[in-house]
C-alpha cells in the first residue's frame, strides 16, 4: 500500500481557508444532521433486531449450560450435562420420555420424503398447468388454497376427516374398502414404544397419514414456485424442439425441466429447512403430544421439554443442536448445490 | 424472401397452435388438473359443509351432502349475543391487529434500514447489511424459549406487543434483504435532483422514495402479514401460557384465530360440526385476502427465492 498523493489546488485550498468559521460550523452542523439520519434510519430496526434475534440466541446457550425453570432460567449450573443427555440417555432412559434420536430420525425421513416424492409430483402438476388450458388461472388459484391455510385450520381440518367416524373412513366403506377403515389415523402408537425398531416409524400409519397432509399443505407452494420458474423458460424454445419433431415429454425432459433446475434446487432448500424447523402441524395433528405416537420431531420435543416440562434448560440445548444441524445442512447444501447457480446467475 | 419466410412461419405457428388445440392428450390434462384440484380444495369443502349439519347428521353421513342444510351453527358463531360470537369476532379483531401492527412496523423499520444501507454510502454499510442477512439463518423456532423468558421478564407475556415485536424482529432479514436491491436499483439521479433542490435525505426519502419504492413494500409487506396471520408458535408462548384477557367491548380478543380454532376444537369437542364451522368462518378472511394478494405473495416468494 503506498500513500495516497494528495495535491492541493492552492486556490481550493485558499477559498476554503478563507471562509473557514461559517462553512466550518454549517459542514459540522451537517454532519451531526447526517450522523442523526443515519441513527434515525437504522437504529430502531437494529434495536428490535438485536434485541430479539441475537439476544435470545445468545440467551439460549446460557440456558443450555443451566438446569433451569421458567421461574427460575439460570439456577443449577450444570456445564454440558444438558448436552451428554441428549446424546448419551437420550434413547429411553430420559425420565421414560420421547427421545432425541427418534427425532432426529424423524427429521431426516420427512426432508428425505419431502424431496423424493413432493418434488416430482410438484414438478409433474406444474408441468401440466404451464399448458395452455382453459381454466388455467383458476386451476392454479384453487391449488394454492392449502397453502395459505393456516397450519392450525389444516390440523384441525384433516383431525376431523381422519377421526374414527370421519369422512376418509366413510369414503372407504362406501368404495368397498372396508378393511381399511376403523383404523386410529391419527393414534398409531406402534412407534412409540422405546423398544420398537428404529425404522418402525415408516410402519405407522399416523406417521403416513401426517406425511400425506404434509404434502397436501406445502405441494401448493412447490408448485407455485416451479410455475413462475417455467414463466421464464421462452417458448421459443418449446416451439422449436416440436418443429424437430419432439414429443412433448421429451421438450419437457431435455428442455424445460433443465431450464428448471435453478428453481428447483432452491425450493428444495426450502424445504429442506423447512422440515428440519417442522413444528406446528405434528403438535396439532397429535394432540400436543407427539410422543404418545412416536412422532417427535426435534421443535416438538425441544417445546415438549421446554413448555411442557418445565425443563428449559434442556429444552435450550435441544435447540441448539437442532440450530447446528441445521447450519450444517444449510452450508453444505449451498457450497455444493446452490453455489452453481450463484455463479451462473452474476 | 422476407415475406416467404415470414408465411412459412405464420403456418407453421398455426399448425403448432392446432396441434396444441387438438392434440390427443388434453382430456388427460384436464383429468389431472381436476384430481389436483379435487384433491386440494376437496378436505376444505367437507368442513365447510360440515357446518351445514347436524351432529347426528355427520354420524350417518359424514361423506355426503347435508340433508337438510342447517344454518344454525353458523349462525350461533355469527351472533355476538351468543357464547361462541364474542369469541369469534373477539380473535378476528387479534389476529387482524397483530397482523397489521406486525405489517406496518416490519415494512417501516424495513425500508427505513434498506434505504440507508442502500443510499448512504456508509463504511458499515456492507455490515450492516450482513447482520440482516446472518438473521436468515436463525429460525424462529430455536429462539422460542428464550424468547418466552425474556418476555416473561419485561412484562410482554399475554400482550399483543410480546407476539409483535419479535415477529417484527424475525421477518427483518428478509424485508431488508428483498428491499436492499430493490432501493438501489432505483435510479440515483432522482436524489441528486432532489439534493440540488435542496432536499434533505429524509426529505427525499418521505417525498420521493417511499411512493417509488411502494410495489417491494407491497410484497414484504404481504410476507409479513402472511407470517404473522398463520403463526402459532409464538402465540401459543405468549398468548396461551400468558393466559390474559384482552376484553374489546363485548369481544374477547385474548387470542389469534390459529389458537382459537385450537381451543374451540378441544373445548367444544362434543359438537364436530360447531367445530367444522368455526373453523371454516375462521379460514374466510385469510382466504379473501390470499385470493386478492395471491400475485404479490407469489412475487414475494419467488423474489425471497431469488432473493
Amino acid at each position: 500500500m503506498s500513500n495516497p498523493v494528495v495535491t492541493v489546488d492552492p486556490r481550493v485550498a485558499k477559498a476554503t481557508r478563507g471562509s473557514t468559521p461559517n462553512a466550518s460550523k454549517a459542514k459540522r452542523a451537517r454532519r451531526w444532521r447526517e450522523r442523526l439520519e443515519v441513527i434515525g434510519f437504522t437504529g430502531p430496526a437494529l434495536l428490535v433486531f438485536v434485541l430479539f434475534v441475537f439476544v435470545p440466541i445468545g440467551y439460549a446457550i446460557v440456558l443450555s449450560l443451566f438446569d433451569g425453570t421458567p421461574t427460575a432460567p439460570i439456577r443449577n449450573f450444570v456445564g454440558f450435562q444438558n448436552f451428554t443427555e441428549i446424546f448419551t440417555t437420550g434413547r429411553g432412559e430420559t425420565l421414560g420420555q420421547p427421545w432425541f434420536w427418534n427425532a432426529v430420525r424423524n427429521n431426516f425421513i420427512i426432508a428425505a420424503m419431502s424431496l423424493l416424492i413432493q418434488g416430482p409430483i410438484a414438478i409433474g402438476v406444474a408441468l401440466l398447468l404451464n399448458r395452455k388450458m382453459k381454466f388455467r388461472g383458476f386451476f392454479r388459484l384453487m391449488i394454492f388454497v392449502p397453502y395459505v391455510l393456516s397450519e392450525v385450520i389444516t390440523g384441525v381440518i384433516f383431525s376431523l376427516m381422519l377421526s374414527p367416524q370421519g369422512a376418509l373412513n366413510d369414503w372407504l366403506t362406501r368404495l368397498g374398502f372396508e378393511q381399511f377403515t376403523n383404523f386410529m389415523w391419527l393414534m398409531d402408537t406402534s412407534a412409540a414404544p422405546a423398544d420398537a425398531g428404529f425404522f418402525s416409524i415408516l410402519g405407522s400409519r399416523t406417521f403416513w397419514a401426517m406425511f400425506a397432509i404434509l404434502t397436501w399443505k406445502y405441494v401448493g407452494l412447490a408448485i407455485i414456485l416451479f410455475l413462475a420458474g417455467l414463466s421464464g423458460v421462452p417458448e421459443e424454445l418449446n416451439e422449436a424442439a416440436a418443429i424437430d419433431g419432439a414429443s412433448w415429454w421429451q421438450t419437457q425432459r431435455k428442455i424445460t425441466i433443465p431450464l428448471l433446475g435453478p428453481t428447483i434446487r432452491i425450493w428444495a432448500f426450502l424445504s429442506l429447512i423447512g422440515s428440519f424447523q417442522l413444528f406446528d402441524m405434528v403438535w396439532i395433528l397429535t394432540g400436543q403430544q407427539p410422543g404418545r405416537t412416536g412422532l417427535h420431531t426435534m421443535a416438538t420435543f425441544m417445546v415438549d421439554q421446554g413448555m411442557n416440562r418445565n425443563r428449559v434448560g434442556f429444552g435450550s440445548a435441544i435447540a441448539i443442536v437442532l440450530f447446528v444441524i441445521t447450519l450444517i445442512i444449510a452450508l453444505t447444501y449451498q457450497k455444493f448445490i446452490l453455489s452453481r447457480d450463484i455463479g451462473k446467475e452474476s | 424472401m422476407a415475406t416467404a419466410t415470414l408465411d412459412s412461419r405464420r403456418i407453421v405457428d398455426q399448425e403448432l397452435k392446432k396441434k396444441r388445440v387438438f392434440s390427443w392428450s388434453q382430456p388427460w390434462v384436464y383429468l389431472v388438473a381436476l384430481v389436483a384440484l379435487a384433491l386440494s380444495i376437496g378436505p376444505v369443502i367437507f368442513v365447510v359443509l360440515g357446518g351445514f349439519r347436524t351432529n347426528p347428521q355427520l354420524l350417518l353421513n359424514p361423506g355426503g351432502l347435508p340433508d337438510p342444510w342447517v344454518w344454525d351453527n353458523y349462525g350461533q358463531i355469527l351472533d355476538p349475543s351468543t357464547r361462541f360470537g364474542p369469541m369469534f369476532f373477539g380473535q378476528v379483531i387479534a389476529s387482524l391487529s397483530i397482523a397489521l401492527l406486525t405489517t406496518a412496523f416490519v415494512v417501516l423499520l424495513g425500508v427505513s434500514v434498506a434505504y440507508a444501507i442502500a443510499r448512504f454510502n456508509l463504511k458499515s454499510g456492507p455490515v450492516l447489511f450482513s447482520i440482516f442477512a446472518a438473521g436468515l439463518m436463525f429460525p424462529a423456532t430455536i429462539a422460542i424459549l428464550p424468547t418466552w423468558m425474556i418476555l416473561q421478564s419485561v412484562n410482554l407475556v399475554g400482550t399483543w406487543a410480546g407476539v409483535i415485536i419479535p415477529q417484527v424482529a424475525f421477518a427483518l432479514p428478509t424485508t431488508v434483504v428483498i428491499l436492499t436491491p430493490f432501493i438501489k436499483a432505483i435510479p440515483k439521479e432522482l436524489e441528486e435532483a432532489a439534493s440540488l433542490d435542496g432536499t434533505s435525505r429524509t426529505g427525499f426519502f418521505f417525498r420521493i422514495l417511499l411512493p417509488l419504492a411502494k410495489p417491494g413494500m407491497v410484497t414484504v409487506g404481504v410476507l409479513a402479514f402472511v407470517g404473522s396471520w398463520n403463526a402459532y408458535m409464538l402465540p401459543l408462548f405468549v398468548l396461551r401460557v400468558g393466559g390474559a384477557h384482552v376484553p374489546i367491548g363485548p369481544f374477547d380478543a385474548s387470542v389469534t384465530l390459529p389458537l382459537g380454532v385450537q381451543a374451540f376444537q378441544t373445548q367444544f369437542s362434543s359438537s364436530t360440526t360447531m367445530i367444522m364451522a368455526f373453523t371454516s368462518l375462521a379460514m374466510i378472511p385469510a382466504l379473501i385476502f390470499f385470493l386478492a394478494m395471491e400475485k404479490h405473495i407469489v412475487n414475494g416468494l419467488s423474489g425471497a427465492v431469488k432473493g
